[in-house]
């Protein structure tokens, strides 16, 4: 099963969509204009300082607020390899499994990171965090579906025939 | 076992004898695309290779977060949108009526037991009328728009009962807020909320939408009311045997009941910066405000603007204090004008705007800047909201916020 591994940003209860990217940016031509205000409410510096393959480790009902889909998509775009929380609001939730953005649900390893550490994901069965092990659940059958082809478009494009 | 409100929706949408938990395919009854996102959805959905609608009629676009545009790239989306409706035989466009949210239940789009879907959070308004509706994205939004199905998991249902009548300085925010903080911003998430009692039996649509409105705040799917005469008439039709059918059974499994006395409920705020920090306002008053905000697809329609012109009338708002009053729609406008409504508030000294989204999601007509506090009757508080971080939110209902206008300061409203 697959493995990757990257250093944790830490991020507390609640992050809401206005705070993943407020909407005043929301009317910009593209994610990579507004991708630099990513947790710009919270954290100005914090889209500036994440690097490729980072993850991000948050509290309970993580993404609630709006549907824009920007929001997982800004956090794709960042080079966030997956958000680890206690829990997703629902619409972020799926428009995630949508764009290809990996959530897992982990409701312990949060209490105990530190930013700036570094943990290993085995898919779909636990990470690994300072020798410790945070067991982790698969995903339903019909969202791997999704997530298998690509993303909705994709999937979409293979059922009209384009793929 | 019988089945709560969802279950019957569900049932009948499908077919299907459904229990929470069982990812089932709806057909979809109604979609509603905002300005916002309208050129995304029109992106994805031709990158997934559509060339057709699976139903233009049943497709709904409306122009409201940018409507009138502040910035030079808002235009934009009208002209995506304008393109995408004729390109694919759209007639239903609202260009400036109002609030999506207003509009798609004012302008008789969704009727009790439909299933609808929306690119915005507030969809689960349209469970005034006893209509399963959520919010989604875009990239969902466009593969609606090819196939007329989308999947959903069968949720759980939390039945609220209110039995009793709300003391006069009570609105039905009052309610939801109240709940918002008993469950929690995530207490209801991925569940169904059903709403039931001699209060909610006695409280108009209108009332009822505010509800709904703000369930998604406790991260519910969706949250329902059971149509009734008040539900027929609001929506012009007569309830047929189905319509009738949505309310829970006595013996439907429920994940857990939440009871309220309508008496015990008081005026309360949502404040800075979580829309669970619920507290009573009496002991929040003195605190001194620069801006009230009475409008939004929470509390912008005619008896908000109403009790709003109660509280208001032969008095003046503040000094120091900026009043900014939306109505939700044109419609609402319209009759709040001739009704004198809208004379009783400028006498007063608001400022009217036109409907729309503007102001409650922080892209025009009233920015407040650091240090600024503000009362507000839309729905979210969250960080950055409505000006810079530094801006604090409480929100209200109309009444309070009314009254607080008038002082200057946050007071509990008398009546």
């Amino acid at each position: 099963m697959e493995a990757f591994t990257g250093k944790v940003w830490v991020l507390g209860d609640d992050i809401d969509t206005d705070i993943i990217i407020p909407t005043e940016y929301l009317a910009l031509k593209t994610i990579d204009d507004m991708k630099q205000y990513g947790f710009s409410p919270l954290r100005p510096e914090l889209a500036g300082q994440i690097e490729k393959g980072d993850i991000i480790v948050a509290g309970k009902n993580f993404g609630c607020g709006s549907s824009r889909e920007q929001a997982p998509e800004i956090i794709k775009a960042l080079g966030i390899s997956c958000v680890i929380a206690k829990s997703f609001a629902r619409i972020f939730f799926r428009n995630s499994i949508n764009n290809g953005l990996l959530l897992i649900e982990q409701p312990d390893l949060h209490d105990d990171i530190k930013e700036g550490d570094t943990i290993t994901v085995k898919m779909n069965e636990h990470v690994d965090y300072n020798g410790k092990t945070y067991p982790i659940a698969a995903l339903p059958e019909n969202l791997m579906d999704i997530i298998q082809a690509g993303g909705l478009v994709k999937a979409m494009r293979k059922r009209n025939g384009l793929d | 076992m019988g089945n709560t409100v969802i279950e019957k929706i569900i049932r009948h949408n499908t077919g299907k004898d459904v229990k929470p938990g069982d990812i089932v395919t709806v057909n979809v009854d109604r979609v509603m695309i905002h300005d916002i996102f309208i050129p995304f959805v029109g992106d994805k959905f031709e990158e997934m290779g559509f060339t057709k609608l699976w139903d233009p009629d049943k497709v709904v676009l409306i122009y409201d977060h940018l409507v009138p545009a502040s910035r030079v790239d808002d235009t934009r989306h009208f002209h995506k949108g304008d393109e995408f409706a004729k390109k694919y035989g759209m007639k239903n466009v609202h260009r400036s009526d109002g609030i999506c949210h207003q509009l798609m239940t004012e302008a008789g789009y969704v009727k009790p037991g439909d299933v609808v879907f929306g690119t915005d959070s507030h969809t689960t308004t349209y469970g005034c009328v006893g209509a399963f509706s959520s919010g989604i994205g875009y990239t969902e939004m466009a593969s609606i728009l090819g196939t007329g199905t989308m999947w959903i998991k069968v949720p759980e249902t939390i039945k609220v009962v209110i039995e009793g009548e709300l003391p006069k300085n009570v609105m039905s925010k009052d309610i939801i807020l109240r709940l918002i903080g008993d469950l929690g911003a995530d207490g209801a998430t991925y569940r169904a909320l059903e709403f039931s009692g001699s209060t909610v039996e006695n409280m108009t649509v209108a009332s009822r939408m505010t509800i709904a409105n703000m369930a998604i705040e406790a991260g519910a799917k969706c949250a329902l009311f059971t149509p009734d005469e008040k539900t027929a008439e609001y929506c012009g039709i007569e309830l047929n045997d189905y319509q009738k059918s949505l309310k829970g059974d006595e013996d439907a499994k429920y994940l857990c009941t939440i009871t309220y006395r309508a008496e015990d409920f008081v005026p309360v705020m949502a404040c800075p910066s979580q829309v669970d920090k619920i507290r009573d306002t009496s002991v929040l008053e003195g605190t001194p405000i620069d801006q009230v905000f009475i409008g939004s697809c929470t509390n912008g329609r005619l008896e908000d603007l109403q009790a709003a012109a109660e509280v208001l009338k032969g008095k003046k708002v503040a000094d120091y204090v900026k009043l900014i009053v939306t109505p939700a729609s044109r419609k609402i406008y319209l009759q709040a004008s001739k009704m004198g409504i809208l004379d009783t508030l400028a006498e007063a000294g608001a400022m009217i705007t036109h409907p729309g989204c503007g102001l409650c999601c922080g892209r025009a007509g009233g920015i407040l800047s650091d240090g600024e506090r503000v009362v507000a009757t839309n729905n979210r508080n969250f960080l950055g909201r409505m000006g810079t971080s530094k801006v604090e939110i409480y929100l209200a209902s109309p009444k309070t916020a009314a009254a607080c206008a008038v002082a200057g300061k946050i007071v509990t409203p008398e009546v």
